[in-house]
């Protein structure tokens, strides 16, 4: 059983292993051919993550990105491909920014408030695309990619100044009306020494962990939820509501969605702005592959491509391309579901073999005791 | 049955003809496990030449080596007399070795010409088109030629099972194939089909074309093969010759002991109805698929639905488990109407199910064994806590199956696609059994196990008819369904057409009914 364990345990961190190894190979080559000495560019990006401040950004970028990962990680659970993240959290963000800048209430009710709404907006906003899927039988790929389409769209169409929007003093930019204190999260020191706080919301992140975590492993939603996904006519003859669930775990991965743009909101932008971040959604895809859909390896992979996105500024400053970071992302995802899938081929192989060979008794060499009434084959 | 014309010719040219496959001294290991040690086997040209053995004996294995899917540790393949290092099945199919795998493979939305010729198109417009009529032709040729006549137009979906075996050996021939390896082509057909299936070998074997036949039904292979290997442990334990051996002494060289049979005791049938169906139907768009279904399964007795496969038994067996809604007529366990109830609540309620496919239907494959326990039973003791999963409870009671029920396996933690389908099944009677059932839907429950598994399999359908459950048991396996059931009635195109005593009725005479061609006794 402990032999079983350390095997287990070494089997599950043989891929990301793997993965990360390759794709540290692949982008060393890519930097050699372009005349760069890796080693010196990956000494150079992690000199620069050490820095208190750069270490700040690259905790409050994995914040955001875990929200958008754990989201699409909840729609992989049960088989439905939310690509519309993006969409979700910024029109989430946006109808949330609106309602806060809008209101004043008590500091935690306003937080709350601001919160509520980005849920069920991106809730929302993703149960569309299941109705879809569950009544008209549209693959919520292409609604989710269609509603993103949407989105952007309809952000346009309320974010100007005689709808949601107010100009921005001193410049161009226009944005919601700015939250108030009362709805502001302050943020936390985490670094020492940083200029630059933590979002506070990075508790929200973890609760949201801990959650996504305790559900998908410990509940009963969360066994059927994960049945639907890895056998859905089982599940449907196990007595789960499978277009109940569809509807459920849409819902749900949009809500999560919803809060991908919190942490920017509330602690530092306070208004949703024309320049407010876009494409997170997308990210998230990579992320909630390459961690696997698990709270935890999700929380890895978000810090990892914080890592990478904010220490790679320096790049361009000591010559060095930095667009050499999307390439290692790129093959970093690529890396990860090519080693995932070998290693768990490995791992059915290996057990199958290994049930093979505990329950054969060793075949007697001699099978003395055949009855062969005409004699065995020459 | 086909007469074996080739046999008397080449009992005594037997030593005189270069054999169409040798295996000698086959070995095949894979880690920990050898899956086939020394195994011998010579097929003659222009014979049926059955392998038979349990499952998990290594037949696969062997064909698999035949067909080049992987190379042998030891041991050589000679083809006609020539020695041979398959690399792969590509490699297998050019030296004339063609294979027609248990499950069909076959995609449902492409015609049988499309699917023929899918892999080895004949190309035209300088390899940008695909050349139909020249494929047609071909399709047509070789149906003339060998008997198996399929219209190359018609979209898979539509054909029966029997068609689609067909087709699958007219896309091997059409890759020029000279030896057939057929992995239990009788499995999924009906006697009147086995027949037909057996005179188009009968052709085949006329025509020269040697065929290996692997298959767990004794009476077939005694019928249809000129000679026999049996296969037990990974290898080749004996040869037997099919006008002499019977099937018992076969199904002992198999098993290497005592042997099963199906037969179950006294009545245990009580008066006491628990699955009542009236007027069931289920259309959709224009097609019947159920018909004014009445039925009523009583306590303690075991109602066996006979059928050829597609003619509304999964649809019954969905509507009673509240997988598909029906469109008029009432379902009632034990009194309570349960028409609209969900599936879960008819679970809560006592309604167990032996699925027809374990692995689409019964099992999530990449899950553990006690995860699989749940299944089923997530709303249910000792599974879950309140809105929790309970995982001691599901895993003790999954260690208790894995003991009452004989389920072969190290641990319950390894994934369910580990363990072989006798053991997956044991493992789904064991669940479907916890929870005091009422109703146990039984739908092929030995289908694809070996002996063993089968026996144990048969004693617990009898174990919970004495508990007094009632048992819908739906089966391709005749001598399973008469040997089992109290009665017996027969489905045909969605309607229940006939009700025969299982106690006077024999195989052919049931398998008549079936198709509609002669009355029932």
């Amino acid at each position: 059983m402990n032999a079983d364990t350390v095997r287990r345990v070494g089997l599950s961190l043989a891929a990301p292993a793997l993965a990360i190894i390759l794709s540290l190979a692949i982008t060393s080559a890519v930097l050699a051919a372009a005349g760069n000495d890796p080693f010196d560019t990956f000494k150079q990006m992690i000199e620069y993550a050490k820095e208190p401040r750069t270490t700040a950004m690259i905790i409050n970028g994995s914040v955001t990105y875990y929200f958008a990962a754990l989201a699409v990680a909840f729609g992989f659970r049960m088989n439905l491909f939310n690509i519309g993240v993006d969409g979700q959290y910024r029109l989430a963000a946006m109808l949330a920014a609106a309602v806060g800048g809008a209101v004043s209430l008590p500091p935690i009710l306003h937080v709350g408030l601001i919160l509520l709404v980005a849920v069920l907006v991106g809730g929302l906003w993703a149960a569309v695309a299941g109705l879809l899927k569950v009544y008209r039988g549209v693959s919520e790929v292409i609604s989710t990619i269609m509603l993103n389409s949407i989105t952007t769209a309809l952000i346009a169409f309320l974010l100007t100044t005689d709808k949601l929007a107010v100009q921005a003093e001193g410049s161009n930019n226009i944005g919601t009306k700015p939250i108030p204190a009362s709805g502001q999260v302050p943020g936390i020191g985490l670094v020492p020494d940083s200029p630059l706080k933590v979002y506070g919301l990075i508790v929200l992140a973890v609760i949201v962990g801990f959650l996504y975590w305790f559900v998908i492993e410990h509940s009963r939603f969360g066994f059927d939820l994960r049945a639907a996904g890895r056998n859905e006519e089982a599940a449907v003859a196990s007595g789960v509501n499978v277009k109940r669930m569809i509807l459920i775990s849409m819902a749900v991965s949009g809500g999560i969605a919803g809060l991908v743009g919190m942490p920017q909101l509330l602690g530092s932008s306070y208004t949703y702005s024309l320049d407010f971040p876009a494409g997170i959604g997308f990210t998230g895809i990579a992320i909630a592959l390459l961690g696997r859909n698990t709270a935890l390896g999700v929380a890895i992979g978000a810090l990892l491509f914080g890592f990478l996105d904010n220490s790679s500024q320096i790049l361009d400053l000591e010559g060095v391309p930095k667009e050499i970071v999307m390439i290692t992302q790129g093959v970093i995802v690529l890396s990860v579901v090519i080693a995932y899938e070998l290693v768990r081929r490995y791992r059915i192989v290996a057990q199958q073999r290994e049930v093979g060979r505990r329950l054969s008794e060793p075949p007697a060499p001699a099978a003395g005791n055949d009855k062969t009434p005409q004699g065995a084959q020459a | 049955m086909p007469e074996s014309e080739g046999a008397a010719q080449s009992e005594t040219g037997a030593a005189a003809t270069v054999p169409a496959v040798e295996l000698s001294g086959i070995t095949k290991r894979f880690p920990g496990v050898v899956a086939n040690h020394d195994v011998n086997l010579r097929v003659r040209p222009g014979t049926v030449h059955a392998v038979v053995g349990e499952n998990g004996a290594g037949k696969s294995t062997l064909m698999k080596t035949l067909y080049g899917m992987h190379k042998p540790d030891e041991g050589t393949i000679t083809l006609n007399g020539e020695q041979v290092v398959l690399h792969s099945p590509a490699d297998a199919i050019a030296r004339g070795v063609g294979m027609v795998h248990q499950h069909f493979m076959l995609a449902d939305n492409l015609t049988v010409l499309e699917n023929v010729v899918l892999g080895a198109e004949p190309r035209r417009w300088g390899g940008f088109g695909l050349n139909r009529a020249a494929a047609r032709t071909k399709i047509r040729e070789i149906g003339k030629q060998y008997g198996l006549e399929v219209d190359p137009d018609e979209m898979v979906e539509r054909l029966g099972v029997g068609d689609r075996q067909r087709v699958e050996i007219i896309k091997v021939l059409y890759r020029g194939a000279r030896i057939l390896v057929l992995d239990e082509p009788t499995a999924v057909l009906v006697p009147q089909e086995v027949d037909a299936l057996f005179e188009a070998l009968a052709v085949l074997k006329g025509q020269g074309l040697s065929i290996i036949f692997i298959s767990h039904k004794l009476d077939e292979v005694r019928s249809v093969a000129d000679d026999i290997t049996v296969m037990r442990r990974g290898t080749t334990v004996a040869t037997a010759d099919p006008k002499t051996v019977s099937s018992r002494e076969l199904a002992e060289l198999m098993v290497g002991s005592e042997l099963p049979s199906p037969q179950t005791s006294d009545s245990t049938v009580t008066d006491r109805p628990v699955l009542e169906l009236s007027g069931i139907n289920l259309i959709d768009g224009a097609r019947h698929l159920l018909r004014d279904v009445t039925l009523t399964i009583h306590a303690g007795e075991v109602l066996g639905l006979a059928g050829v496969e597609g003619n509304g038994q999964a649809e019954l067996v969905e509507s009673i488990m509240g997988m598909r809604s029906v469109d008029s007529g009432t379902i009632k366990l034990t009194g309570d109407d349960i028409t609209s109830w969900s599936t879960r609540r008819r679970r809560e309620a006592g309604c167990g199910y032996i699925p027809e496919d374990r692995h689409r239907h019964g099992l999530i494959l990449d899950a553990p064994l006690w995860e699989n326990r749940i299944l089923g039973h997530q709303s249910r003791k000792p599974n879950v806590r309140g809105p929790l999963v309970d995982r001691a409870g599901a895993r003790t009671d999954t260690e208790r199956i894995v003991r009452e029920y004989d389920v072969r396996t190290p641990s319950i933690d390894v994934l369910a696609n580990s363990l072989s389908g006798g053991n997956q099944q044991k493992l789904i009677v064991g669940r479907e059994m916890s929870g005091n059932p009422k109703l146990l839907i039984a739908a092929h429950p030995t289908r694809g196990v070996d002996i063993g598994a089968q026996t144990a399999i048969w004693d617990l359908l009898r174990t919970a008819r004495a508990e007094g459950l009632a048992v819908l048991l739906i089966s391709a396996d005749l001598d399973e369904l008469i040997g089992l059931s109290d009665s017996l009635t027969v489905i045909l195109r969605g309607e229940l057409v006939a009700e025969v005593d299982p106690s006077t009725v024999t195989p052919e005479q049931l398998g008549s009914a079936m198709t509609g061609a002669g009355e029932a006794a």
